[in-house]
Parts: C-alpha cells; sequence; structure tokens
C-alpha cells in the first residue's frame, strides 16, 4: 500500500531535511515541470487527476486553478492555508512538521500553473515547532535554487513567505483569510468575484490546503491514472485520516481514500477503551453531521460520506462513546462556534450563542421541550443559504444531527433536571 | 510612545506590503512581543505610523484571540477547550489550574507570573488533554503533571 504523503516522515518525528527530501525524488518533480510542461499543461494534470481540495469542502483543485486568468500583468498570488483550526484535525500539522519541502515543492509547482510570483504559507499561531521548520525550509530552498529568481535556471520566479497568524476559526475561510493577510479583521467576502479572480490586494490568488499542495509533486511525477489508483473509490488518491476521543490508538494515518469508517475505528484506532461503547463520530472534524453504528460500513470518501447524511470534511474524526455526554459534548461546540463566529452577518452572531446558552441551560437541568424546537428552528435558520459563510451552517451540522440520533439523551436531561451522566 | 526596536522592526514590516495598512497585524505582533499586551497608547502610536485611525487598529487588536489588550503576567497558559480535549477531561485539569493558581480564566496572578486563558483546539487531538504555556506545547496531559509544568516557569 502506497503512501506518497507521508512516507518518507522518519519516525522519529523530525523533519525530512532538504538534503534528505532530495534523495527520495524530491524536487524532481518541480525540475520536470519547469523542463517539459507549461503552466496550461500542469493545470490540465491536475484537473485529470480529480484531485479535490484535503481542506473540508473537496473542490476539484484543478479546475480551480483553471478560473484565475492567464493574460494579466500585475502580482498573483498562491496562498497555502496551514490555519488548521476545525476542533479535532490534527493532519497537516503532521506533514508540516514531517516534510515542509513536499509542500513548498507543491507551492512552486501550483504558483508556476497559476504564473504567480509570491507565496505565502499562513500558518496558525499554535504551529510553533511547524513554524520554525518551515523557516528553515524556505531558507534552504531559496539557497538551492528553488526559489527566487530564475528558479532552476528557467524564467521562472517565485518568493515565500511564511505568515502565522493571531488566532482566529475564521481565518482558515479562504476569503477571511486574505483579509487577515492584508493586516484586516479576518471576516469573510461576498463571492463574487472569487479570489482566483480578484484575491489578495485585488489581484489573482489561490488559496489551497496543506494536504492538497503536497499530493502536487506527486500527481506531476506520477500521473493521474497512478493518483485514482491509490484510491478504494472514485475520489482519486490516499488521504490523512485521524481519530481522536476514547479510543485506543487515537492517531493519524495516510490510506487509501474510501477507506470504512469501521476499518479505522477498529483497526487503525485500536476500538474503545475498555468498558466503553461506541455511541457516534464526527467524522471530518468539528462541523459535520454525526453518523453512528449504523453508518460503520460507510467509505470515507467524499461522495461516501455525504450519502451517509454528513461531510467527508477534513477526514478527521471525533469519537463520542456512551459515557460522554451528548449534550455537553454539543454544547462545547457550540461554545467554540459562537465565540469563533466574527459577528459580521446577524444569524450567526446573534443565533449561536442563543443555541449555546440553550445547551447550557438543557445540561444543566434547567431546559425544557421548548428549548428543543428552539434548537430545532435554529438549525433551519443558521442553515445554509441564510449566513454569509459556512461557519454558522457548518456549526448546525452537529446540533441537527445530535438531535436526531441522541434526542432521548436531550429528553432525559428535561425530565430529569440534570444532566444523567457521571463526568461532571 | 513606540521603541526605537519597536519602530525598526515595523518599519521592516512595512517594506514587505502593497499598503501601510497591511502591516496592522505584524506591527501587533512586534509591540506585544515587547510588551506582552497592546495597551491603548500602543494603538495610538500604531494607528500613527500607519496612517490609520485609533479605532481601525483597535477593531483588528480586539478580533484576534492571541492580540492581548489587558495586561498579562510573564507567562500565558492556553489551556484547550475543544471537543476531542472535552472528552479526554479538560475540565479537570481546568479544575486543578484553578487550584493551583488560585486565579480562573482570564486573570493573572499576583505575582505576575501566570495568566490563565482557554484556546481553540490546539491541534493535537490524538494526545488530548493539551495546554500551552507560552511557545510550549504539552500534550496527554494529566493532573500530576501540572506541578512539573508550572515549575519551568519563573
Amino acid at each position: 500500500m502506497e503512501r506518497p504523503l507521508t512516507q518518507h516522515i522518519p519516525l522519529s518525528g523530525a523533519a525530512l531535511q532538504l538534503k534528505e527530501y532530495e534523495a527520495v525524488g524530491g524536487y524532481s518533480a518541480l525540475r520536470k515541470v519547469l523542463q517539459e510542461l507549461t503552466p496550461k499543461e500542469v493545470t490540465e494534470k491536475v484537473k485529470d487527476a480529480n484531485l479535490k481540495g484535503r481542506g473540508g469542502a473537496g473542490f476539484s483543485t484543478g479546475m480551480k486553478w483553471s478560473f484565475v486568468p492567464m493574460n494579466v500583468t500585475g502580482p498573483k498570488y498562491l496562498i497555502a492555508n496551514a490555519d488548521e483550526m476545525e476542533p479535532g484535525t490534527f493532519k497537516d500539522r503532521w506533514l508540516l512538521e514531517g516534510n515542509p519541502h513536499q509542500l513548498l515543492e507543491g507551492m512552486i509547482i501550483a504558483a508556476y500553473a497559476i504564473q504567480a510570483t509570491q507565496a505565502f504559507v499562513f500558518m496558525r499561531w499554535a504551529y510553533k515547532e511547524a513554524a520554525q521548520i518551515m523557516t528553515r525550509a524556505i531558507a534552504d530552498a531559496y539557497a538551492a535554487g528553488y526559489l527566487g529568481k530564475n528558479i532552476l535556471g528557467k524564467d521562472f520566479q517565485l518568493d515565500m513567505q511564511l505568515h502565522t497568524g493571531v488566532g482566529r476559526y475564521m481565518c482558515g475561510e479562504e476569503t477571511a483569510l486574505l483579509n487577515s493577510l492584508e493586516g484586516k479583521r479576518a471576516t469573510p467576502r461576498a463571492k463574487p468575484p472569487f479570489p482566483q479572480v480578484s484575491g489578495l490586494f485585488g489581484k489573482p490568488t489561490i488559496v489551497n490546503n496543506v494536504e492538497t499542495l503536497s499530493y502536487i509533486p506527486h500527481i506531476m511525477n506520477k500521473g493521474g491514472d497512478w493518483f485514482k489508483s491509490l484510491s478504494y473509490t472514485a475520489d482519486g488518491g490516499t488521504k490523512i485520516y485521524g481519530v481522536s476521543g476514547k479510543v485506543n490508538k487515537p492517531g493519524a494515518w495516510e490510506l487509501p481514500m474510501g477507506v470504512t469508517m469501521r476499518e479505522l475505528l477498529e483497526e487503525h484506532a485500536g476500538g474503545m477503551k475498555a468498558g466503553l461503547r461506541f455511541r457516534g463520530v464526527l467524522p471530518g472534524g468539528a462541523s459535520t453531521d454525526f453518523l453512528t453504528d449504523a453508518h460503520l460500513d460507510v467509505k470515507m470518501d467524499f461522495v461516501g460520506v455525504a450519502a451517509a447524511g454528513s461531510r467527508l470534511g477534513t477526514g478527521t474524526m471525533v469519537v463520542l462513546d456512551d459515557q460522554t455526554c451528548p449534550v455537553g459534548f454539543v454544547h462545547n461546540l457550540e461554545h467554540f462556534f459562537a465565540q469563533e463566529s466574527c459577528g459580521f452577518c446577524t444569524p450567526c452572531r446573534e443565533g449561536l450563542p442563543w443555541t449555546e446558552k440553550i445547551l447550557l441551560a438543557l445540561e444543566q437541568g434547567k431546559g425544557t421541550y421548548a428549548d428543543l424546537e428552539q434548537l430545532e428552528i435554529h438549525t433551519q435558520l443558521l442553515g445554509p443559504g441564510n449566513t454569509f459563510c459556512a461557519l454558522a451552517p457548518g456549526a448546525m451540522e452537529p446540533l441537527q444531527s445530535a438531535l436526531k440520533y441522541f434526542r432521548e439523551d436531550f429528553e432525559q436531561h428535561i425530565k430529569d433536571k440534570k444532566c444523567p451522566y457521571a463526568h461532571h | 510612545m513606540l521603541s526605537a526596536t519597536e519602530i525598526e522592526q515595523i518599519t521592516h514590516e512595512l517594506q514587505q506590503v502593497p499598503v501601510k495598512k497591511a502591516a496592522c497585524i505584524e506591527a501587533l505582533k512586534i509591540v506585544q512581543q515587547q510588551r506582552r499586551w497592546i495597551s491603548d497608547e500602543s494603538v495610538a502610536d500604531i494607528a500613527a505610523m500607519l496612517d490609520m485611525s485609533t479605532a481601525e487598529v483597535d477593531s483588528v487588536a480586539t478580533f484576534y484571540n492571541l492580540i492581548f489588550r489587558q495586561p498579562v503576567g510573564r507567562h500565558v497558559i492556553l489551556l484547550c477547550d475543544s471537543i476531542s480535549c472535552y472528552v479526554m477531561g479538560y475540565t479537570k485539569i481546568k479544575q486543578a489550574l484553578v487550584e493551583l493558581l488560585h486565579i480562573g480564566y482570564g486573570q493573572t496572578t499576583p505575582d505576575d507570573r501566570f495568566t490563565l486563558l482557554p484556546n481553540a483546539c490546539l491541534g493535537t487531538c490524538d494526545h488530548a488533554p493539551a495546554l500551552m504555556v507560552d511557545n510550549d506545547l504539552y500534550r496527554d496531559i494529566a493532573i500530576s503533571d501540572l506541578p512539573q509544568i508550572l515549575d519551568q516557569y519563573l
């Protein structure tokens, strides 16, 4: 089983250095691209592979690049979104700390495809070690002639900068990220215009997730058919999956796209800790609908998880066990979303704190049946189409599915006038 | 008044951006690095240097979780309070920290040593519960680890 993204990451946890990366074929894809392919051919190759964005939305990467106008003068930008802040998600950290040059090579190739001359790694504040590793990697790449003017002797130049954020979930949304990079509050922008046409400082810009960009060198070297062959399903490639919660071996693994939830939970995560029963899981981070034991055989790809009523999201799962209160669990999520709402649009700014307060009241045994109705109404009012960006609709996904799958827990809090779980 | 070092560093940042305003977050980071927090005076000083209004700089400063608009202690403890850490019992870690330090969230010990703050997901969920002290990440923490962790920060 091939693991192109992570196979060269040293088991010690140390970062793969430039010389080590080159020794396993690193930067050969860039060399090949600059010698043999036009920018348009690079984009076509990514489109042919049908690489879908690994940041959560799952949009075709090649398609995204193809929207960048090619016959314009002035700067264009390429940005790696390394602002991993979706609760329960820790996959990009692995790539950033373990194989920084793989990301840089992917970024340089992506920048060539859209003819960008400036690139940024937008990294979240908390990733201190990753920031150090990336700073060194960027310096090494400049020294080796992979960045700067006349890259590998060709008529292509690219400057690379690391930007570390100051903490806000909204920065992961691509238009809010652009505002933050412009020194502003990280509020989302209206679309259209899309960033591909008018992004950073009003110039054409591509923002891609770390895992997505890390795949680019491999697709350039081995092609779309190889990429598709890695997967169990129609969504190609491998995927970095993760599991956290009360399982025996929480962790992250690079596996063929479309592995079942059962295999992930039972084989890789080692099943539930002794004495605990599985009740449900957020399959792709905090803003995805719960799935339950009825869904264990769901294939973890974009299509499979969507068909089961949730989203693949980031592919990093959070497990709910039978001794953790589902109401408390969802309250924790809505507290996060209420706090991280940028406050820019009313339904999100007002609605999320309301759901948080209702959930706290329920958890404290002060809830009523009318509160459950109010929560249901919120899942509609804060749903898709009613808010400026995807934050509030994402926040409603775990809530609406918890009300569906764990209804009896909500009702028991009302009947008993207290939380029936022992962990408080 | 901004120090010579702060002015020099902000000037360097201004050379990297197409419009002055774009250096706002970097300027806030630079001043906080020197002074631990951003006072009203610092907001006004940064505004003057970037040709922005104080309200505009403050709107940025107050937006971000890790720009501090109130004084903090010599060390800042950021306890992850997001979902995986919730499942793995961060609330008990919080209780233990409150008992050890005799402060709650948003407060600073009287000796100015620690400020305790909650923090959104630290991205190390397979090693929950987790916290950071300044730039250092601690993972898989148990209550019994806390005194040893805190002892390293004077």
